[in-house]
């Protein structure tokens, strides 16, 4: 299983590319292995406010359906509509084509309370 | 402790993703339960079902408990044949729904919900006390069971047995037979996919063998090997019902659309005057296929609206009248379809809405089943 170094991670499972004040969110390998095949995904709107820590969206797999956290606070200011029609690029791609939102971030210093890919790997592996 | 079937290490060791089910630990997907659904659509999928209980009913007083427990007319089931019918209470609702086996004179073998294995046990065992000249035995334990479905599950078997399955029909079955050598077998072609197929019972103790046998067959015909995920949706597009979903001790089997399975006319039976009067006054709430027309997928306990037309501008506006008692996005005809018990019933065509976390979305009543054999993928 594969987690990026240069990506941060939550606990619940998000993965966080930022540059900047602009952070890019999707979930990450682990996730969507454990989800099986996602089938659907709810977004929230382009200008939507996310809050760290609080739901941002839903991924549905055949199986279930999980609330999606949002690793900082900040505005959406991209959406990834591919996910739409394609949902299972979360599956096929989770860290790139599968990417979720992006993020402009209120405080770009809440990425030090994210996860490095080590610490987060030792928590699923 | 959860109880193991006897091919446990074995899906472990093929990469099964095992969880909780009723009391048992097993495989629910071991690659997608997409890709698993779709082969037993277009090749075959192997499952392993040893979970189910299986409930041997012995006897000269076999018969008369079994025409006393269920709603189906057993006394037409002849040697060798197989009978769906649900279960009862007094008052009509659902206790559970079973397959029985007709196996020799005076030899019958239910087969019963892994969830409700003990409590039928014991609801049989009531019931024969007194009744003279029957033995109710738990044979759980003693069979494993797995179900080969699909398209192609005959050319599966037939190189494993020697009767000519050709001429084994729908709900037939092959009691005391042999599989791949092993002995003590019944084959049986019955399943719970909405696909050709057959259900095998192996003695416990023996099934590795058989189980090897027909996996390497399934595996030539490029099947798949299948876990509950699967199954549950293979079921749900053939719209066949789910035991604590679509039946309930609350729900009685006319409002799940089992009338074809309720033999009033048989004689005296559990819960019969119960479904007589709902017969007559007529359901208050039926069981209809709901297909969404936007996106989002529905899931059991969502509450279902009727849509009915509103203002000029093409608005409408929307009543609770029921819920969503099983639903999914459909892996083999690609959309999102719900099974929902609505008042007053519904008929296809007709405007729904599911409640989707406090969005309504527009659903359309469609006829069942969602999926019927040999039909084509939409889109292919």
């Amino acid at each position: 299983m594969e987690f990026p170094q240069d990506l941060k991670y939550t606990e619940e499972h998000e993965w966080v590319r930022a540059s900047r004040d602009l952070a890019v969110v999707g979930i990450t390998d682990y996730a969507q292995s454990e989800l099986g095949d996602v089938v659907y995904v709810e977004l929230p709107a382009v200008g939507a406010r996310v809050k760290k820590g609080a739901s941002f969206g839903v991924v549905e797999s055949v199986k279930s359906v999980s609330d999606l956290f949002a690793p900082v606070s900040g505005e959406v200011v991209r959406v990834n509509g591919a996910l739409a029609d394609h949902p299972e690029k979360v599956n096929e791609d989770p860290y790139g084509e599968g990417w979720m939102i992006e993020i402009r971030m209120d405080d770009p210093s809440e990425l030090e309370d994210l996860l490095s890919a080590a610490e987060y790997a030792a928590r699923v592996e | 402790m959860l109880k193991r079937t006897p091919l446990h290490d074995w899906h472990v060791a093929h990469g099964a993703r095992m969880v909780e089910f009723a009391g048992w630990e097993m495989p629910v997907q071991y690659t997608s339960v997409v890709e698993e659904h779709n082969a037993v659509r277009t090749a075959v999928g192997l499952f392993d079902v040893s979970h189910m209980g299986e409930i041997r009913v012995r006897g000269r007083g076999a018969l008369p408990l079994l025409q006393h427990l269920v709603t189906n007319d057993v006394s037409r089931l002849s040697p060798a044949r197989a009978l769906y019918t649900p279960m009862c209470r007094e008052d009509g609702g659902t206790l559970d729904d079973l397959l029985i086996y007709h196996l020799g004179e005076d030899d019958y073998l239910a087969v019963v919900n892994a969830a409700n294995t003990e409590r039928d046990l014991a609801w049989f065992r009531a019931h024969a006390e007194g009744a003279g000249d029957v033995d109710v035995l738990d044979e759980t334990d003693r069979w494993a069971l797995f179900a080969v479905q699909g398209p192609r599950a005959e050319e599966v078997l037939q190189p494993l047995v020697e009767a000519d399955l050709k001429r084994l029909r729908y709900y037939h079955c092959i009691p005391g037979t042999s599989l791949a050598g092993v002995s003590g077998a019944i084959v049986a072609r019955t399943g719970y996919t909405g696909e050709d197929g057959f259900e095998c019972y192996l003695p416990a103790g023996a099934v590795h063998e058989a189980w090897e046998a027909v996996w390497g067959r399934v595996q030539a015909l490029n099947g798949r090997l299948c876990g509950l995920g699967a199954r549950d949706t293979l079921r749900l597009e053939a719209a066949l019902p789910l035991y604590g979903h679509e039946l309930t001790e609350t729900i009685n089997p006319l409002e799940a659309r089992l009338g074809a399975f309720v033999k009033l006319e048989k004689g005296p039976f559990i819960g019969r005057e119960a479904l007589a009067a709902a017969k007559a006054e007529g359901p208050r709430r039926r069981l209809c296929g709901l297909r969404l027309l936007e996106r989002g997928i529905p899931r059991a306990g969502y509450a279902v609206h009727r849509a009915s037309a509103g203002g000029p501008d093409g608005s409408w506006e929307a009543e609770p009248c029921g819920y969503v008692t099983s639903g999914t996005f459909a892996p083999y005809l690609h959309q999102p379809i719900a099974l929902a018990l609505v008042g007053g019933g519904a008929a296809p065509g007709e405007r729904m809405a599911v409640d989707i976390r406090g969005r309504l979305v527009p659903a359309e009543v469609v006829p069942l089943p969602f999926y019927k054999r040999g039909a084509a993928a939409p889109g292919s």
